[in-house]
């Protein structure tokens, strides 16, 4: 290879390596974006799971392992939302920095109140989590939440950029609270505005929004739609003059669009977090996007 | 309370929750709150062969008494009890109780009961007790997460199913960013093909090597070479009312690849998952013939090939199809003993075309129907079967 330009690429190669001070894990993109605000230059993030993909649905393949064995940090939502995988991560990764219990793991549900927790624990009910509802990342003051915990804990982890992360912490804190300001004022018409889900993975943006989830596609949570089921959900969607039929990027469209073929009424995705759509690449483009399309479907 | 006020900038408008830690059970010691995570498999099917299972055989191998078809007609597999829970900081447990129904007698057989270490720096983790080798892919999967109702062919006919033993297991991960996997394992050497437990309990040891990835969003793979080495000390098969054993050492090598692929990696509605591997097993040593009027000594040296590959399709939610392909080829070097033994081969590789159907209703209930055509010896058999695996409790690990 030649020699000069061996000179030219190394320094792009050690430049950032020498920023980095932490590697964190994420499972969830909603927390790898949270992560790169909070910690910018000084922490390197990876998320096991994409925007596109089913949280519910990951396994534990051995890149994620690999990433596991190399992090200072795990963050992850909790609640039992990744029990089918996570456990075999950390044992696989054989990392005890990050073994729950210790600072490098952070589980985002334990710091933020829990919504749906069931109180009849029966399979026959679907794929129940006994925590609650494990989709805390639509409610924006959930994510306000963690990121106090998780600035904390980046600060405990580096100590030397505790300055760094208390700085912009703060900055994401205002800029935050600002959003959120704006995003309320913007919902206020759409508050009791009637919905149609396809997973309860949105439970928390309707309590945020106090919007109505009047049913969902799926007959019971985990459980695919049926035609029995969708063909029940006729009646009930149009005497609650529901305004639009809502589900993840992730999941099939079939139902959705068999419902609003029979209704007329408009089937959407909406972002359930980072990544899941194009142009969707920060926390704050999740909820922007969420509002846009609520305020025009309630038009 | 320092969390209220590290939350209080959140905007006015909003509620805000702010708990304390609830107050559970006061003053209740019940003894119960620390249960281990506790499922039960259910597992059973309904079968119809053409030919008789008690005469199943394999050209050219010698099969253990552990290997061979399930019973025809209505029974059960398998029956797990999963017991797992970390013990301490330091260790993890797990057991897995099997308990099989033959003719109205059950059977329990410790499956797996192991520890696993917890806490050792730089990505060592040690293993003892009674475990699941991990040499090859399919060895250390319980029946309940395979892919086709019973064990590919080369397994059924080197390990006896799977190679489960008392023994010890260390293995390394590499700090790099493809997975990298080193691990060595010893053994009693009291399972087959390892048997009678050789120089004084630890007659077989393995080495494995495997690596793995991702490329792109849509595609993980993973790959492995491994050896087991062994020594079979008495092991013994039934033959002309009397026996035939083998005294002798053997060596198994494992080659396997695993190749996934998901939209976007995203495996809720479509996915495909193929599955190769290829054994070969070689083993020498004395014979000992001992059946009525006859007594006999000699050596052997055998020479086995095993491969299978399979591939499944999910093209909805819930649904999958597969289809495997096995073969198997038998090189044995025997000397006369003057009768016909199972080394025998009838001079044809044994082949066997597998195709399934199944359907997951949740993640905790499955049926499947598959349809086998096993050419393992000159009596070609078909096997059709009709399969329910049924999981109470805790989720199930998402193993790759």
């Amino acid at each position: 290879m030649n020699i000069r330009l061996l000179f030219t690429l190394l320094p792009l190669c050690v430049a950032p390596l020498q920023a980095t001070a932490l590697e964190l894990f994420t499972c969830e993109p909603e927390w790898a974006a949270l992560a790169s605000e909070l910690g910018g230059d000084r922490v390197q993030v990876y998320s096991a799971v994409t925007g596109r993909q089913d949280v519910h649905v990951i396994q534990a393949r051995p890149s994620l392992i690999a990433k596991i064995r190399t992090a200072d940090l795990v963050v992850c939502t909790g609640a039992d939302l990744e029990s089918a995988w996570l456990p075999v991560l950390l044992r696989q990764g054989a990392n005890p920095a990050v073994r729950p219990g210790s600072p490098g793991f952070l589980e985002a549900a334990r710091h933020v109140p829990m919504l749906d927790r069931p109180e009849n624990l029966d399979r026959a009910e679907g794929d129940l989590h006994p925590m609650g509802n494990p989709h805390i990342q639509l409610d924006p003051r959930n994510i306000a939440r963690v990121a106090v915990v998780l600035s904390e804990r980046l600060a405990k982890l580096d100590p030397s950029g505790a300055e760094y992360y208390d700085a912009r912490g703060e900055d994401f804190r205002v800029r935050w609270e600002n959003a959120i300001a704006d995003w309320e004022t913007r919902a206020a018409p759409l508050k009791g505005m009637p919905i149609v889900t396809q997973h309860r993975s949105w439970t928390y943006l309707v309590d945020w929004l106090g919007l109505n989830e009047v049913a969902n596609l799926e007959p019971k949570p985990g459980i695919e739609p049926s035609t029995s089921h969708l063909a029940s959900l006729l009646s009930v969607v149009e005497d609650a003059g529901v305004a639009l039929i809502v589900r993840s990027s992730y999941q099939s469209s079939r139902a959705a669009e068999w419902l609003s073929r029979k209704t007329g009424i408009p089937a959407v995705v909406l972002p359930h977090t980072v990544g899941s759509m194009e142009g969707v690449d920060d926390l704050f483009a999740v909820f922007e996007r969420i509002l846009t399309q609520l305020t025009e479907a309630a038009e | 309370m320092p969390k209220c006020t590290s939350l209080a900038f959140v905007s006015a408008g909003s509620a805000l929750l702010c708990f304390a830690a609830p107050a559970m059970g006061q003053g209740v010691i019940s003894g119960n709150e620390f249960n281990p995570a506790i499922s039960l498999i259910l597992d059973g099917q309904f079968s119809r062969y053409s030919n008789d299972a008690e005469d199943y055989e394999i050209s050219g191998f010698a099969l253990d008494e552990e290997a061979g078809l399930t019973a025809e007609g209505f029974s059960l597999d398998e029956s797990e009890l999963n017991i797992s829970a970390n013990v301490d900081d330091w260790f993890y447990g797990f057991a897995d109780i099997v308990f099989e129904d033959d003719e109205n007698e059950t059977e329990v057989e410790l499956e797996e009961i192991y520890f696993e270490s917890l806490a050792l720096p730089a990505g060592w983790t040690i293993k003892g007790g009674k475990f699941l080798s991990a040499v090859g892919y399919h060895n250390a999967f319980h029946p309940h997460s395979w892919d086709f109702a019973d064990e590919p062919l080369a397994y059924r006919a080197m390990v006896a199913g799977a190679f489960t033993d008392v023994g010890a297991q260390a293995r390394w991960i590499a700090p790099t960013g493809i997975f990298l996997q080193f691990g060595a394992e010893g053994f009693r050497g009291a399972a087959y093909p390892a048997s009678g437990s050789a120089n004084d309990g630890a007659g077989a040891w393995s080495v494995f090597a495997k690596l793995g990835g991702d490329l792109g969003q849509s595609h993980s793979w993973k790959a492995g070479v491994s050896l087991l080495s062994y020594k079979a000390d008495g092991w013994d098969t039934d033959l002309d009312g009397g026996s035939l054993s083998l005294d002798g050492d053997g060596d198994l090598v494992v080659a396997e690849l695993v190749w996934k692929w998901a939209p976007d990696g995203n495996a809720r509605n479509r996915n495909f998952k193929f599955q190769a591997e290829y054994l070969h097993r070689s083993e020498n040593g004395d014979t000992t013939l001992e059946i009525p009027g006859v007594s006999s000594q000699g050596e052997y040296d055998i020479e086995q090939d095993g491969l299978y590959v399979q591939a499944v399709y999910q093209w909805r939610r819930g649904w999958r199809t597969g289809l495997r392909y096995d073969w198997l080829s038998a090189d044995n070097d025997l000397d006369d003993l003057g009768v016909a033994t199972p080394f025998d081969s009838d001079d044809r590789d044994p082949e066997r075309m597998t195709a399934m159907i199944d359907y997951a209703h949740t993640e905790y209930s499955r049926l499947r129907f598959q349809v086998s055509r096993d050419d393992s010896s000159d009596n070609s058999d078909t096997q059709v079967l009709l399969q329910y695996q049924l999981s109470l409790g805790p989720h199930g690990a998402h193993q790759f």
